[in-house]
């Protein structure tokens, strides 16, 4: 429905400005975004308090072990899980595949992804995404990567990590890369800020806004190898303003409690002894891959540009 | 008298936000997760976020009894997006299990508006907020479909399809909107929730100093 109907506007109303799709990613702190593949899934996630879902037709888990080429799930699915949940509904879109964008906004999904977990459509190119109504959310190693998909039009950045491998080590990273990387410009004066935009491959205004406010203009979350409350509660210490689990959950014994659980130490994440509680009796946690067996050709995070 | 001290929940979402507004217009602001937080203030604030993922955490962690029996017993609250449909007696296109704290007579619609694509900002008119129309942000909002008796309409959408939709109410001590003003940098909706709040404290107090003044054992309400 929109809501700038010339005929009938005595106010103007204003759908897809920063404001609105930045505004978006502010109402999801604090909570965790669920991969799923189902409606069941997204059901389950509903029920656990998860604040979103992530549709998709693989989780990265499945992706790493059947390979081929990962692309935009299908509409159908996705149209399934839109109708089985309330909560908003996010889906990914290969990095550079602007026409995927585009069928996702058509379909009325709420956050789009433009994920590396998915096989890259453009080796240089990323999507122009303030071109969207739909805002997005993307993937970022550093400070650098982050402003360049902020200057883009990214409306959330999400610390990579490692997808699909049940490993906290490469979103740990990516914590502390972020991290550091933003409390260094707040110790550069105006000269220095121009050399770092330069190194960081980033805009200068954001570089300056960046120094200025000591935080990213866009929420930042955590992502990829994140399976137990543990983790979820550490990446929130280390920063992250919330948390997507993508196999962490489903490829768990035990799903719905998992969810649950995670979701409480996300909340909590600054209380061991929640934390302590909700990890009791969860059952298996997904097996894992250990990053460093990882062949370079096989690491999502070095997808983007 | 010192500044009020009011909650803003912190189970879930745009909690930073919330607490800035508040503090600016002269509150001080503190997180509430734990029920003896809850206990501590003089106000609270259901922020926006996500009411199904909220309402399960207050659930959970034991939350839900004592901010029924808050809002019951007279503790100011103000609720945005999220916090309006926590605060709502009814609430239609919700799961069915989905609990809410109540309190608030009306009949609310999640999602109202539609999807995030058509989600927007514009101009509102708000009773009792002086100075010109407050700048409304409106992110897969909910709006108000009936009110009981003793609800006050304070602000309605004009122009569009949703023309004439209400978007802000009172109740007594009560406050919801459907957008959200701590988006904006505009604390004037957030002050007009805090002199609610001094207000209340001042009654209350004054209701109890005089039944103390009377001997009998009138507990402070809350």
């Amino acid at each position: 429905m929109a809501l700038n109907d010339p005929q009938n506007a005595s106010v103007p109303a204003h759908t897809g400005t920063d404001l609105v799709k930045r505004g978006m990613a502010e109402q999801l702190k604090g909570g965790v975004i669920m991969d799923v593949v189902t409606p069941e899934q997204a059901k389950i996630a509903e029920d656990a308090g998860a604040v979103a879902v992530m549709a998709l037709e693989r989780v990265p888990a499945d992706i790493r072990a059947q390979g081929g080429i990962a692309r935009m799930s299908d509409p159908d699915m996705i149209q399934g899980i839109i109708e089985a949940v309330t909560i908003p509904v996010m889906a990914k879109a290969r990095i550079g595949h602007f026409v995927e964008a585009q069928v996702l906004q058509a379909l009325g999904v709420d956050y789009v992804d433009e994920s590396e977990v998915l096989t890259p459509a453009d080796e240089a190119h990323h999507i122009d995404k303030s071109a969207f109504t739909v805002p997005f959310v993307c993937g970022a190693t550093d400070l650098g990567e982050a402003l360049r998909r902020i200057a883009e039009g990214a409306a959330m950045i999400r610390s990579k990590g490692e997808a699909g491998t049940g490993n906290v080590v490469e979103a740990t990273r990516h914590m502390r890369a972020l991290r550091s990387g933003i409390k260094r410009l707040g110790t550069l004066d105006e000269t220095e800020l121009f050399v770092a935009a330069k190194e960081l491959r980033a805009p200068h205004d954001l570089v300056v806004e960046v120094a200025r406010t000591g935080k990213l203009p866009v929420v930042l979350f955590t992502a990829g190898g994140i399976a137990t409350p543990a983790d979820a509660a550490m990446m929130m210490q280390l920063g992250a303003e919330g948390v997507f689990v993508g196999s962490g959950i489903f490829k768990s014994g035990d799903p719905a409690l998992r969810a649950a659980a995670i979701v409480q130490a996300t909340t909590f994440f600054d209380d061991p002894a929640v934390i302590a509680k909700v990890s009791r009796g969860l059952g298996e946690p997904m097996v894992g891959i250990n990053v460093s067996t990882l062949p370079e050709s096989e690491r999502y995070a070095t997808r983007g540009w | 008298m010192s500044p009020p001290s009011i909650g803003v929940l912190a189970l879930q979402g745009d909690v930073r936000e919330h607490t800035a507004a508040l503090h600016a217009a002269g509150a001080v602001a503190v997180p509430v997760r734990r029920p003896e937080e809850l206990a501590a203030v003089d106000g609270l604030v259901l922020p926006g976020g996500e009411s199904t993922t909220m309402a399960k955490l207050a659930d959970r962690f034991g939350l839900l009894g004592p901010l029924r029996a808050a809002v019951a017993g007279g503790l100011p609250v103000y609720g945005s997006c999220a916090g309006m449909i926590m605060l709502a007696d009814r609430v239609l296109d919700a799961p069915a299990d989905q609990q809410t704290l109540g309190g608030l007579d009306v009949t609310v619609r999640r999602n109202a508006f539609g999807r995030q694509v058509d989600s927007f900002e514009t101009e509102v008119e708000i009773a009792g907020v002086d100075g010109g129309p407050v700048h409304a942000v409106f992110i897969r909002a909910p709006w108000v479909e009936a009110t009981g008796a003793d609800v006050q309409v304070l602000g309605r959408v004009e122009g569009g399809p949703a023309d004439g939709r209400i978007v802000a109410v009172r109740q007594g001590r009560l406050v919801a909107t459907s957008f959200h003003p701590e988006l904006t940098g505009d604390t004037r909706v957030h002050a007009l929730f805090v002199e609610l709040v001094r207000a209340a404290r001042a009654e209350d107090l004054s209701s109890t100093g005089a039944a103390v003044g009377a001997g009998s054992e009138g507990g402070q309400p809350q």
